[in-house]
């Protein structure tokens, strides 16, 4: 590995760190697209930076570039509370207006700007390491590097300052109104967060990227916890984990390393959707199979309880009156005796004690509605732990 | 292709150079008689039309921010369906975005049913992770031996000025296929909009429904790609939908207003562009779009800002004068001359009494000044009386 490389995933994995931690709560607060408006419209924002400074680098630029990522929220909210338009069409409306200046003003000045909409959406993070930082002669590594790793820290300083709050007024609006912490600045503060990483990290990985590195991560991380904390954790491990095996990626394909840290986000998310263990889909289409089953044996067990005559009770019969298939049949019986719920004597299904108490428990259950019937039932059964 | 290229090339000679540049009234003289103008203009009004009929039902359905996410979903099927042909033809390669959108509408559908994800983060999720991919695959076609994947990344700004007149009779087919469509279905989609519960103890097939109003939005976008790019189609779809609506109440104005300003936009954008130098059109047609929602905001009689702020004054002004004269109506109802005067000096601020006011009340003839003193009259006494019942009628 070369330095440029190691350079590279360094700058990557900071990134990646940066925009998890306030992706995970935007992801929380349910502003997820946020992110994108603002990863759009701050374009004109850094155009009129460029203007002025001609560095993409300047802080001042970075400065100007947020403060367009604070106007689009300022706008969005202020087209909200008109109630002209619901908040997902004033987000819709906003950004692609803003960023169309953008793209304008820098096609009106295409001779004298050496700015690129491709480069400000997408970025090239393998230019990252040759746009480097010297002071008086000392090469101290690169610009985005320094960038990167300034608004990481800062973000670091303030999520430790201010974890208290924002956790209390991110699940509880009006608990944290009311132990004193203002929401609107708690809001404002982590909009102007997440601007500022989005300028910050969108020359190196570009726009488009810095959403999929707010938001995937911390979707991901939400299929597999329910504690902040541990979300926290996961979001920044998965970042550094798709940023630096996505590079490799790229290396291999020779393809944008943008692209295709995004689509080993893209992996990893499909992953942990198809296999999360209780979130998953693949848990939870069984978790409903299950219990369509155990719905399955009540009635089946509420039919035994309810038909004395042997004509009603024999297994054939069973099949027809319930209006099952073979295999669901099956399925149902296996399970009633390995419960031991029913026995068979020549092909007449009757309950046992076990299966007569089990089911008029349910029936108690299912005309009080009160859990306490059901209590220790759930060891036995799915059906109840929802 | 030869087309394509020569009408790229006029636009390039009209928007360089200078001399050449057109303006507005040259342009729409030369709409008429130029091919590549003409074909644009076309184009893009029929694009504006399309989208922004569709567009209001994405709206109604808070479904807003779908068309941003599709867009940017289908910037794979394009990468894909050049890989797999190897062939630039447009309408192979809407095909594969189209079968793109659709898989990223129905696995944003799949994350909000089936996880405890928030539609915001399911959008936003697809939207990112489809388009970097997307980013992945081109990136990657580039670096092939190929040399005709060159004008794959026009999806990705948009250049009307490659739209030649088989890609407007395509449009225009869609749009004649959906309005087809729109009116087939008409009452099925209204009463899915409004109560989707309803709908389905009706007996209808929500679930069809559903599907095909959500294709059609798709196929809205992915139509628009070319002309105006992956990032700004979104606006191309809400745009006109939240302007119409700010003029009416009913969902068949609306999506006729819609397809009237989207098409209006579409020809302005282009006019403008073609008159300026430097000006791409898809950027052009939103801002143009966006000047639409803006005045509808702001003037629109009903719900508009301004007509809004100027009842909100002319409340508060009614109720100075109302103050004023239950005030004086309390004085006077202690004498037995309802007509006998009092000094203004009784009258305080607090009841909202100002200079002007009382002039009000004098023009309107309730109230008879003298000097310093008032009075009111039989009307204005009579009016006093009934001022809040009145009102609590007319609350009613």
């Amino acid at each position: 590995m070369s330095s440029a490389q190691i350079e590279i995933q360094l700058i990557a994995s900071l990134v990646a760190i940066a925009c998890a931690i306030p992706g995970t709560f935007l992801v929380l607060r349910k502003m997820a697209m946020i992110s994108d408006a603002i990863s759009h419209s701050i374009l004109p924002g850094i155009v009129i930076g460029f203007f002025i400074t001609q560095d993409l680098n300047s802080p001042l630029l970075i400065l100007l570039a947020a403060l367009t990522g604070i106007i689009t929220v300022v706008l969005v909210e202020y087209i909200q509370k008109t109630g002209l338009v619901k908040e997902d069409t004033a987000i819709g409306l906003v950004f692609p207006i803003l960023f169309s200046i953008g793209v304008i003003m820098i096609a009106k000045n295409a001779n004298d700007v050496h700015l690129d909409v491709d480069a400000v959406l997408l970025g090239e993070l393998a230019f990252a390491p040759f746009d480097r930082l010297i002071i008086s002669g000392v090469d101290l590594g690169p610009k985005s590097l320094w960038i990167i790793g300034s608004i990481l820290i800062i973000t670091l300083g303030l999520l430790f300052a201010f974890f208290k709050e924002l956790k209390i007024s991110t699940f509880d609006a009006g608990l944290a109104a009311s132990l004193g912490f203002s929401p609107a600045i708690i809001h404002y503060g982590l909009m102007t967060v997440s601007s500022i990483t989005t300028v910050g990290a969108f020359d190196a990985v570009g726009a488009i990227l810095v959403v999929a590195l707010m938001i995937a991560p911390a979707a991901t991380a939400y299929l597999l916890t329910n504690e902040l904390k541990r979300m926290l954790i996961y979001a920044i491990c998965f970042g550094v984990f798709s940023a630096i095996s996505g590079y490799w990626l790229a290396h291999w394909l020779d393809a944008s390393i943008a692209g295709s840290i995004t689509t080993m986000l893209g992996l990893l998310f499909l992953a942990v959707y198809l296999f999360a263990p209780s979130k998953g889909i693949i848990a939870v289409m069984y978790r409903e199979k299950q219990q369509r089953t155990e719905v399955s044996l009540l009635t089946f067990l509420l039919h035994l309880k309810n038909h004395t005559e042997e004509r009603e009770r024999h297994v054939n019969h069973l099949n027809e009156h319930i209006n099952w298939q073979k295999v669901r049949s099956k399925t149902v019986l296996d399970l009633a005796l390995k419960n031991n719920m029913i026995q068979f004597d020549k092909n007449i299904v009757s309950l046992t004690e076990k299966g007569e108490d089990f089911t008029s428990q349910a029936i108690d259950y299912i005309i009080t509605n009160e859990d306490a019937q059901i209590e220790h039932m759930k060891d036995d059964f799915f059906l109840f732990r929802g | 292709m030869e087309k394509r290229a020569v009408s790229y090339q006029i636009i390039n000679c009209t928007n360089r150079k200078k001399l050449l540049a057109i303006d507005l009234t040259e342009y729409f003289s030369l709409v008429f008689t130029d091919y590549t103008l003409r074909t644009i203009t076309l184009g893009t009004a029929i694009l504006g039309a399309v989208t922004g009929m569709l567009g209001s039902f994405a709206v109604l359905r808070k479904q807003s921010l779908l068309g941003d996410a599709i867009s940017h979903a289908a910037l794979p099927g394009i990468a894909i369906a050049f890989l797999i042909t190897g062939a630039k033809d447009s309408n192979v390669l809407l095909l594969g975005a189209l079968v793109s959108g659709l898989i990223g509408t129905f696995w944003i559908r799949g994350i909000i049913s089936k996880t405890h994800l928030k539609s915001d983060t399911a959008l936003g999720l697809i939207l990112s992770l489809f388009f970097g991919f997307g980013m992945l695959l081109l990136t990657f076609i580039q670096k092939q031996p190929n040399a005709n994947q060159a004008g794959l990344d026009k999806y990705l700004f948009g250049q009307a000025a490659t739209l030649v007149e088989s890609d407007v009779w395509m449009m225009a087919m869609v749009t004649g296929l959906c309005l087809f469509v729109l009116l087939l279905f008409w009452k099925e989609f209204k009463i899915l909009l409004f109560d989707a519960d309803y709908t389905k103890t009706l007996g209808f097939n929500t679930k069809f429904i559903d599907i095909l109003i959500t294709t059609f939005i798709v196929l809205a976008i992915v139509l628009g790609l070319q002309t105006v790019g992956v990032v700004l189609m979104s606006a191309m779809l809400l745009a006109p939908a939240a302007a119409a609506r700010q003029w009416t109440n009913s969902l068949g104005v609306m999506v006729f207003l819609a397809a009237i300003f989207g098409a209006f936009s579409g020809v302005f954008g282009t006019a403008i562009s073609a008159s300026q130098n430097n000006l791409s059109t898809g950027p052009v047609i939103v801002i143009v779009a966006g000047v639409f929602v803006l005045v509808s905001f702001i003037f629109s009689p009903s719900r508009g800002l301004l007509f809004k702020q100027i009842r909100f004054i002319k409340n508060r002004r009614d109720l100075q004068w109302h103050k004023t004269l239950a005030f004086m109506y309390n004085i006077a109802e202690t004498h037995e001359d309802i007509s006998h005067p009092h000094a203004i000096k009784i009258l305080n601020n607090f009841q909202g009494f100002t200079k002007g006011t009382l002039q009000k009340l004098v023009r309107k003839n309730y109230v008879n000044l003298d000097g310093t003193m008032w009075s009111l009259t039989e009307e204005g006494f009579e009016i006093a009386s009934n001022l809040y019942n009145q009102q609590s009628d007319n609350n009613e």
